[in-house]
């Protein structure tokens, strides 16, 4: 399907101001026909507001440790309640108690609904700059005693808050797919460009190595190289070869999408025309070539994300990929590694699901743009 | 047919080579050696160690051989004698170490593979001739939800629910006293017992995926008018899709084996050591961090040569299902 070629647009198009506004708001209608993928792009743009607002909305900084209240379970947030002072809308949490457990010789925290902590939103905590820049202390939500516990999705056994550790986590884990699906994209369209741009031993050369690159398991290849970053390392490069080390499999892919779009184009006029006018290569590939066929490679793109999350969360849950200064998802979720943390404290699995959203959500706005990315045909 | 095959195998070598060469690099690329990591234990220990015995410890595993060196003989080796090297930390010679592994691995991936045809078909087919019921859409779901959990968080909850509501633990492959007991039926029904959990973990995010493929190949064959033609004709309607659209739908179960069967024996790394299974995954992960570079290289090599095997297998079954193919 050619998309310049505005024969082909047929009824889509019935004023000539669709005709300039053209494809990207073709793209936009069939887009919003899809339910799930709006439903998937809504939580995928939540999910990038986080990324941003970090600090804002989580309760505590990821780093607040309390010896105090290590493997607190989850409490309830109730929200309703009669207070003299403050009328029905009084948020509040139970606080815990201590209950031995000689069998086991631990303490056991159990939540007592006799402690009431009151809650409240904007309130004042640990302070941090906002975007980098402005220096606050407020919060999305928090106790208003802040050395009350406040723990709605459980303590680690630092006693750390896993809500918080997880709204942090979004920030490394959310960014590190799209850095490293940057890099593959950047890899893909420029190896996937000559091939299909060139053809001939170039195209056969960069064809096998992919077939290469994919013909060996990925995992393995990621442990063993992963394995090679020195321990002491500072986690800014960690994260950044982390990345690369993801997208030595991941512009594979996108190469062999880029590849076949240039076969179906290099044979197109305008692509002669810029050939004739004297357009040096590179830019016949970038001005040219990959501004037509943009909308597949947002689709891929996005369908490229979730691979990188799971990849990284997977090494970095098996204690080789990100490390713990840093928070990401998998670095959570190496806390509840064995079966003897996950029956203490099955909240630990719960960056988990945040894991399962975000893939799902980014899967669900992929499909739907793969669908979209060709608003010609119905 | 042949002409094909002999082909195939022959492209294999170049293939092999590299594998080879990637394998070897990757165990180098850790900074220090095994050397390195024994001395700094003794030195912990309170030992004294000189520069002298270093030395002679690297001549002892060849290690003061330069890096292209050591390839040489490492691979002449395998090829010659099938000598894969000598395990550092085991103190034992690698073979002995990784063909029980590779034979599990290899076990579990086609048991998986086996586990995701047999579960995606029936649930194919049901979604696309029952396209917008109930059914359809839970799967589709759930489709959506098997490719998104992670592996190895999938097998941490199923281990979690197993523990908490049955109160047994699912790891491993094999019942305690089974762990280093001969071959024998009993064992090998063990085994059987045991593979189902890793199995299902490994297997969902396939089963889910070609479910979906499935669905939309047989959605288009479904409108074809060779179907209406044998539906015109009075043919029973499960006897008509199992006999026409289902043949063409089924295509990509082939052409798909090749990224799937990759997948799985990748994916068995990590699962294997979530569950402490006694495949590849765990010892090679521990092989990996102890610097052992020619157990950790000959684990990597084997893995990617599976899968390389693999798919020469799914390409000769898709030219001998598909004839059109061959000649490519």
């Amino acid at each position: 399907m050619q998309i310049h070629n505005s024969s082909t647009v047929g009824e889509a198009i019935d004023s000539a101001e669709g005709a300039r506004a053209g494809q990207w708001w073709l793209v936009w209608r069939k887009f919003r026909r899809h339910r799930l993928a709006m439903i998937g792009g809504f939580f995928t743009v939540v999910l990038y507001l986080v990324v941003f607002f970090a600090e804002f909305l989580a309760p505590f900084s990821p780093d607040r440790y309390s010896a105090e209240y290590t493997y607190a379970p989850p409490q309830r947030l109730h929200l309703l309640h009669w207070d003299s002072s403050q009328g029905w809308f009084s948020p509040y949490v139970n606080g815990y108690k201590i209950e031995v457990n000689y069998e086991q010789g631990r303490r056991l925290f159990v939540v007592d609904p006799e402690k009431r902590h009151p809650v409240g939103f904007w309130v004042q905590g640990d302070s941090y700059r906002l975007l980098g820049i402005w220096q606050t202390d407020r919060h999305l939500i928090g106790p208003l005693d802040p050395a009350a516990p406040m723990y709605l999705l459980g303590a680690d056994r630092l006693g750390r808050d896993v809500l918080s550790r997880t709204i942090h986590g979004t920030r490394v884990s959310m960014s590190i797919g799209l850095v490293g699906v940057g890099l593959s994209l950047f890899l893909g369209i420029l190896l996937g460009g000559l091939s299909g741009y060139f053809a001939g031993w170039t195209d056969n050369l960069i064809q096998r190595v992919i077939e290469f690159l994919q013909s060996i398991p990925s995992i393995p290849l990621w442990i063993g190289l992963a394995v090679a970053i020195p321990a002491e390392v500072p986690p800014v490069q960690v994260y950044f070869l982390i990345t690369v080390i993801l997208s030595v499999v991941g512009w594979t892919g996108l190469a062999r999408v880029v590849r076949g779009r240039f076969f179906a184009l290099r044979t197109e006029d305008f692509v002669k025309a810029a050939r004739l006018d004297g357009c040096s290569t590179l830019r016949i590939l970038f001005r040219h070539m990959v501004p037509s066929f943009m909308s597949h490679i947002i689709a891929v793109v996005t369908l490229a994300i979730p691979g990188m999350i799971l990849a990284e969360t997977s090494l970095s849950f098996l204690g080789i990929g990100l490390r713990p200064p840093t928070v990401s998802w998998g670095v959570l979720l190496q806390e509840a590694q064995n079966i003897r943390s996950i029956s203490t404290a099955p909240w630990l699995l719960l960056p988990g699901l945040a894991v399962v959203i975000a893939v799902l959500a980014l899967n669900f706005l992929g499909d739907g743009l793969r669908d979209a990315a060709d608003p010609y045909t119905v | 047919m042949v002409r094909y095959i002999v082909k195939r195998l022959l492209l294999m070598v170049p293939t092999l080579v590299a594998i080879s060469i990637v394998s070897f690099t990757i165990i180098n690329l850790p900074p220090g050696d095994f050397v390195d990591r024994i001395v700094a234990q003794r030195l912990t220990a309170g030992e004294v160690v000189t520069a002298q015995e270093a030395a002679d410890l690297r001549a002892f595993y060849g290690l003061d051989r330069s890096v292209g060196e050591q390839y040489v003989v490492w691979v002449s080796n395998i090829f010659l004698r099938g000598d894969f090297g000598r395990s550092f930390r085991w103190d034992l010679p690698v073979r002995d170490l990784v063909w029980e592994r590779m034979a599990l691995t290899l076990l579990l991936s086609v048991s998986s593979l086996l586990f995701i045809w047999v579960v995606a078909i029936p649930i194919g087919i049901f979604s696309a001739v029952r396209r917008y019921s109930l059914g359809d859409y839970s799967a589709t779901f759930l489709g959506f939800v098997g490719v998104s959990i992670p592996n190895f968080l999938l097998a941490l909850v199923l281990m979690f629910i197993s523990f908490r509501y049955f109160g047994q633990s699912v790891g491993g492959l094999f019942s305690p006293q089974y762990i280093n007991a001969p071959w024998s039926l009993a064992k090998i029904l063990d085994l059987l017992g045991h593979l189902w959990i890793p199995m299902i973990v490994l297997g969902t995010a396939g089963t889910a995926s070609l479910v979906r493929t499935l669905r939309a190949n047989l959605l288009d064959e479904l409108s074809r008018p060779y179907v209406t033609t044998a539906r015109t004709k009075g043919l029973p309607e499960s006897w008509l899709i199992v006999k026409y659209p289902l043949r063409h739908a089924l295509n990509p179960f082939v052409s798909d084996l090749n990224g799937i069967f990759v997948d799985l024996v990748s994916g068995s790394t990590i699962v294997a050591v979530v569950l402490s299974l006694q495949t590849t995954g765990p010892l090679l992960l521990d092989a990996l961090r102890s610097e052992d570079m020619f157990l950790a290289g000959s684990f990597i090599m084997l893995m990617s040569v599976l899968a390389v095997v693999g798919t020469l297998f799914s390409d000769i079954l898709l030219a001998w299902l598909d004839p059109r193919i061959r000649y490519r």
